[in-house]
């Protein structure tokens, strides 16, 4: 475990330096020079240059790069261009924005995908199995930020349940915090909790078919009986690498919800900052989501060879 | 059977707006860039079947262009993704463990950390927003998932008797690739084909909702969307014809998709009843 940990670990590391590489490289194609665009055109070529120097544009292509992924690894994401505020600062409140968000969302597409795939499974081929895929199918096939814009159409201006958008900050309570992140965390779970109850219902009728269920049954278990005490927890592997890989898809989908919600996460900063051509907040955005993709796919294979021991000794 | 209506359904409801698509070349019944501020924000009625938006253009010209945006971009990225991705696949297939398998699948791993909104993101940067740059984040974010479903289909076919007879014949790898292996996961591809269709088609709509895909005066779907936002309240029919559009288009594909695989490959058939 702990040399096929390593491996992985090594893989991690590769992967963070590439996507690193690739993002600093892109956005150093940008046209334009931060600097007179933060002064302005009638700046000096005196004030230019010093304020390059401050932002330490003068360096090679190297220097910065290295300065850009050493500083990130203590936690300082450089200056932002347009605010010259401290981008860490930027980005770390609209974490406590966008991070619940995704974590609430898997929370509840788990919640609604187990039981759905369950239940289809335990009752292959009848009603209630045709009706939750059939409403699977659907929930695939419908954009997330539509789904949204109808729930506040329904939830938040003829019902008047939830505010239509905003958020008002955990200051005010933990309840009024969720509340607010409630419809935007509906719309973001449900088509991945389609996608998560197809998975869970292939899974176990899969594992239903083996022997050892066969087994189970010979002993004089129920298939109910048979179904939650052995094949259960084996259908889970699947599932566990689906809810792993979805993380990515919520994190990129709570992009373009807190759009529909005007939710100030990283979503927002990010088409903020692309408008004000700030690039090195969406450079640092950037990298912050595609580490956090790497980190939960390297979290997921861990989880993933303990669970399952043959996959260590295969890599 | 269930098999042949899921795709006899699929198949229609995507004949349906790709038909739409073409037929919007020569002919839509209004002009989509015409505005008719006077009649704004009709619901469906005889003249505009589907109604009008906020500056009275028609909404049904406008979903048939829009259909075309979508197809287009989801098509192109399909294309790029099979393009590239599929010959990667193969190689990666033809010397596995090698290097270059190594290389190619730790380089889609690589891209598969970034989801194509991301992607998106940064070129839109860097070169601004635009169909094309849709285009190619979609397409991108496609060839990994063609390289795998290649290479993974291809492993077991290099072990099989035919491929050993055509190694004997001298034939190397790359024409054993293109004239054996190739013709045997075309189903598979065709299969992912329709799927990743379906997925390009949300991911457009979703990066013209945000401002990162087409740009006015195209019509798209999602940009349809993004401009129904704040006049849900009192025009919901704005939202929900191109909402229904983007699903009914998507949900055709996915059917369509689930009855391909079930007619190409009997075995699943098999395996799932």
């Amino acid at each position: 475990m702990l040399r096929y940990s390593l491996k992985r670990l090594l893989s991690l590391a590769i992967s963070l330096v590439i996507a690193s590489l690739v993002i600093f490289l892109v956005i150093e194609v940008a046209p334009g020079d931060p600097a007179s665009f933060m002064l302005g055109i009638n700046a000096q070529e005196d004030t230019l240059n010093a304020l390059r120097e401050e932002l330490g544009l003068n360096q090679s292509k190297l220097e910065r790069y290295l300065s850009w992924t050493f500083g990130m690894l203590q936690g300082d994401f450089g200056t932002s261009y347009t605010y010259r505020t401290p981008v860490a600062d930027m980005v770390q409140d609209r974490l406590w924005v966008s991070l619940p968000l995704a974590i609430y969302a898997l929370a509840l597409s788990t919640l609604i995908a187990f039981p759905a795939g369950i239940y289809a499974a335990s009752r292959r081929g009848g009603l209630g199995d045709v009706s939750i895929m059939g409403a699977t199918q659907l929930g695939v096939a419908i954009p997330n930020f539509w789904f949204a814009m109808m729930l506040v159409l329904v939830f938040a201006i003829n019902l008047r349940w939830f505010s239509a958008g905003g958020f008002p900050g955990w200051e005010d309570g933990l309840f009024t915090g969720l509340k607010a992140l409630t419809l935007p965390a509906i719309a973001l779970a449900l088509p991945q909790a389609a996608i998560l109850a197809r998975v869970m219902r292939s899974s176990l009728l899969d594992i239903l078919n083996e022997d050892f269920i066969r087994t189970a049954r010979a002993k004089g278990l129920t298939p109910q009986q048979a179904l939650w005490r052995h094949a259960l927890r084996n259908a889970l592997i699947p599932v566990l690498t689906i809810i792993g890989l979805q993380f990515s898809f919520l994190l990129a989908g709570s992009i373009i919800i807190e759009q529909v919600f005007y939710l100030p996460g990283l979503g927002r900063l990010v088409f903020q900052s692309i408008s004000q051509r700030d690039l090195i907040v969406v450079e640092s955005v950037v990298m912050l989501l595609v580490f956090a993709v790497i980190l939960v796919n390297f979290i997921v294979d861990l989880a993933y060879a303990w669970v399952d021991p043959r996959l260590r000794s295969r890599t | 059977m269930k098999t042949s209506r899921n795709l006899v359904i699929g198949a229609a409801l995507s004949t349906l707006f790709i038909a739409a698509a073409l037929i919007s070349f020569i002919w839509t019944p209004f002009d989509v860039t015409e505005m008719n501020i006077p009649s704004k924000l009709q619901t469906p009625n005889g003249t505009n079947w589907l109604g009008t938006d906020h500056f009275g253009r028609d909404i049904f010209s406008m979903i048939m262009v829009g259909a075309r945006t979508s197809i287009a971009v989801a098509l192109v990225a399909v294309g790029i993704g099979m393009g590239v991705g599929v010959p990667l696949g193969l190689a990666a297939a033809a010397r596995q463990g090698s290097l270059l398998d190594e290389v190619i699948m730790r380089g889609n791993d690589l891209v598969f950390a970034f989801p194509s909104l991301v992607i998106a993101i940064l070129i839109t940067a860097v070169f601004g927003p635009g169909a094309i740059n849709a285009i190619i984040a979609i397409g991108i974010f496609n060839i990994p998932v063609f390289a795998r479903l290649t290479r993974s289909a291809a492993l077991p076919l290099w072990q099989r008797e035919f491929i050993m007879a055509a190694r004997a014949s001298g034939k190397g790898n790359a024409r054993i690739s293109m004239e054996h292996i190739l013709p045997n996961v075309t189903n598979l591809l065709i299969v992912q084909g329709t799927i990743q269709f379906s997925l390009g088609i949300l991911a457009e709509a979703g990066l013209s909702y945000v401002g990162l895909g087409a740009q006015p005066p195209l019509p798209s779907w999602g940009r349809m969307l993004a401009d129904a936002q704040t006049m849900v309240s009192f025009a919901p029919h704005l939202a929900l014809i191109p909402g229904g559009a983007i699903i009914l288009t998507v949900l055709g594909l996915n059917l369509m998709g689930d009855g391909l695989r079930d007619l190409l490959d009997p075995r699943i058939r098999v395996e799932r009843t």
